[in-house]
């Protein structure tokens, strides 16, 4: 074999293992999802392999279904956007300091060392109807019962964005550490103020981190359906809690995954315009 | 335009003191650099003249006016950075106009500035490119442009020429004059190159560590360095220690061991006011190796003794040789015609006492 040949061959020596698993593990899981979308459920419970229409027919056409998908993709927005004001800021700060720069970062990773489902439920013992803002409030004796907090659309924003802030930080902190301070200062000499430098410069530049942080942010919001069940009340169920009724407790492969598979277009097309505008580059840079 | 004065500006950084106090009169129109090796001060310098940084202690003054409190962005300065600093979101032509937006000029005018300013720098067809497109020399040019499109009063570089190539770096020295020349602003140049500071200034400061060595004219600081670090920093110099043995109004006496006795006139040796220890500089290529005995004897104020030729390092047009003279290693670059003396060589060197000159400081 030719030098040329072997190196040309190296990469894919390299990534075959995660090819491997990829596949196994994602691709064929996922090529069974899209075959059992199309089987049908009969009235005896047992599934009917073939080629029926019924379930994406019962997907798309029912109101619930799309009322619900619309909701969660309200929830995934309202999370992001509330990430990416309280989260720039924050990002800001890590990427200007000097010194604790390490310190911060660790900070921020901080959260990831205990499990999410633990953190989400850390609400139910501050939100609560005993919880630690309850307790006080009633013991300072401004509220006589407790405040209902949790079990409602606000409380699963609020796990959600939790969850999901230092996602937006990250991808925000690496875009603006990459920013050249030199470009601030040549923008203040020629005449414009720190708030001109940011709005002119610093903001732009930043926007590839702010984008990638959103569809991360926006990604894993929709597609979240523990949040939900923790923090969230009777009305508030979203998609993902959806393919898991249809799935776990109805029994119903084939609609579950239809639902499933719906989610993914919905999110993959967003992926898929987010790569068209931006390129996976900055994604990966703020995942790395 | 604008003439920068330095009032005793010092700045230190916690306990280090980065610039101790500085004293500079740069007038108006006039080119000067603030050359010195990394560290010693020269960018913390003009950081504060830009307003970048705040100096500790004393005033910086432009046409008279104290401008320690101006803004940075109110100080009308044009800067320009190693790393050509261009907007990578903006085009050229954005680039360029991005000064004159903050100064109320309307767009027409904005467009016709920002048409001359690239004629000046000699890339009037770039407007609609993006920083990325071009090549580096490019780059600084568009950067200059921007700095100098504002009029600024002064003109502050920050080693402007490091990060091209060498080829590129002297074309862009030459062009650099010429606009400095064309335009005739104040411009305050920081480097680390001996040779861009020597080809493009009016004046040099040189620094080291934070202090100010010596001020003047290319010529004289070159020709006559104050001190070692300025004999050293520029060319190449062998520092002598000698002890004068008399000194009159005409001549100054001295003796050291490689050359036993020298005579120097007076204007070499400016400080030396009476017996005593000093320092002598001699410039390496004041130094002349011939063959022993060679024809030509030495002239008559040259003087000439034995030595060994320990190294040689072949630079094509010259040749740098490390001769041994009794105790001393001193290092001499001659040009070369034919091949160099080789290692080991026994040979004279010659030395015209006038070309020698004795430090202001002390040994």
């Amino acid at each position: 074999m030719t030098v040329e040949a072997r190196e040309a061959r190296q990469p894919y020596l390299l990534l075959s293992p995660a090819m491997v698993a990829v596949t196994l593990l994602l691709l064929v899981p996922l090529a069974f999802i899209v075959v059992y979308s199309f089987w049908l459920r009969t009235a005896t419970g047992a599934d009917q392999a073939g080629f029926f229409l019924d379930n994406w027919r019962e997907a798309l056409s029912d109101a619930f279904y799309r009322d619900i998908l619309l909701n969660t993709l309200k929830i995934a927005a309202i999370t992001t956007l509330v990430c990416a004001i309280m989260g720039y800021p924050a990002a800001y700060v890590i990427a200007r300091s000097r010194g604790n720069k390490a310190v911060l970062l660790l900070l921020l990773m901080l959260p990831f060392w205990i499990s999410y489902i633990i953190r989400t439920m850390s609400w139910i013992n501050i939100l609560g109807a005993s919880g630690a803002i309850n307790s006080a409030l009633m013991w300072l004796g401004i509220t006589d019962a407790p405040i209902q907090m949790l079990y409602n659309e606000a409380s699963v924003i609020l796990g959600l964005v939790h969850f999901l802030l230092p996602f937006m930080i990250l991808n925000i902190y690496v875009s603006l550490d990459g920013i050249d301070t030199t470009l601030e200062d040549a923008a203040c000499s020629l005449g414009a103020t720190r708030w001109r430098t940011f709005l002119e410069v610093t903001l732009p530049l930043s926007l590839p981190g702010l984008a990638a942080g959103g569809l991360l942010a926006f990604v894993l919001g929709a597609g979240t359906y523990i949040t939900p069940i923790v923090l969230g009340g009777p009305t508030d169920a979203m998609f993902a809690n959806l393919v898991f009724e249809a799935i776990i407790t109805q029994l119903n492969w084939p609609l579950g995954s239809a639902l499933s598979l719906m989610l993914l277009a919905v999110l993959g097309a967003l992926v898929l315009l987010y790569n068209h505008f931006l390129g996976m580059g900055q994604l990966m840079k703020g995942l790395g | 335009m604008g003439a920068v004065t330095l009032q005793n500006i010092v700045k230190r950084f916690g306990s280090f003191t980065a610039v101790h106090p500085m004293s500079l009169e740069i007038p108006e129109g006039s080119f000067v650099s603030l050359l010195g090796p990394s560290g010693c001060g020269k960018t913390t310098t003009l950081r504060m003249i830009a307003g970048l940084l705040d100096p500790s202690e004393g005033d910086i003054q432009i046409n008279g006016r104290r401008i320690n409190d101006v803004p940075i962005h109110k100080r009308n300065l044009g800067l320009v950075f190693q790393n050509y600093a261009l907007f990578p979101h903006r085009t050229i032509a954005e680039n360029v106009a991005f000064g004159l937006k903050f100064r109320g000029v309307d767009k027409a005018e904005r467009d016709e500035r920002v048409k001359k300013a690239l004629d000046l720098v000699q890339l009037p067809d770039v407007g609609d490119r993006y920083p990325k497109q071009l090549s580096g020399g490019q780059q600084q040019r568009i950067a200059l442009a921007r700095a100098i499109v504002i009029e600024p009063d002064v003109l502050l570089l920050d080693e402007p020429l490091s990060a091209l190539d060498a080829n590129l770096r002297e074309d862009m020295r030459v062009e650099l004059k010429r606009i400095q020349h064309q335009i005739g602003i104040t411009t305050v140049f920081v480097t680390h190159d001996q040779a861009e500071a020597l080809a493009l200034s009016d004046r040099i400061v040189v620094m080291s560590n934070g202090r100010v060595e010596q001020v003047g004219a290319p010529e004289d600081v070159y020709t006559t360095p104050a001190t070692e670090f300025v004999a050293r920093f520029l060319g190449a110099s062998n520092i002598l220690p000698s002890t004068c043995t008399d000194a009159d109004g005409a001549t100054v006496a001295l003796e050291n061991s490689a050359f036993g006795k020298l005579v120097l006139p007076r204007e070499r040796a400016p400080h030396v006011s009476g017996p005593g220890a000093v320092k002598l500089a001699v410039r390496a290529e004041k130094l002349a190796i011939v063959a022993p005995g060679a024809a030509g004897a030495p002239g008559e104020d040259e003087v000439s003794v034995p030595g060994v030729i320990e190294t040689v390092d072949y630079q094509g047009l010259a040749a740098r040789y490390f001769v041994r003279i009794g105790n001393e290693q001193l290092q001499a670059i001659n040009m070369i015609d034919g091949s160099p003396f080789a290692e080991g060589a026994a040979v004279d060197v010659r030395l015209r006492p006038r070309d020698c000159t004795i430090l202001a400081e002390a040994a």
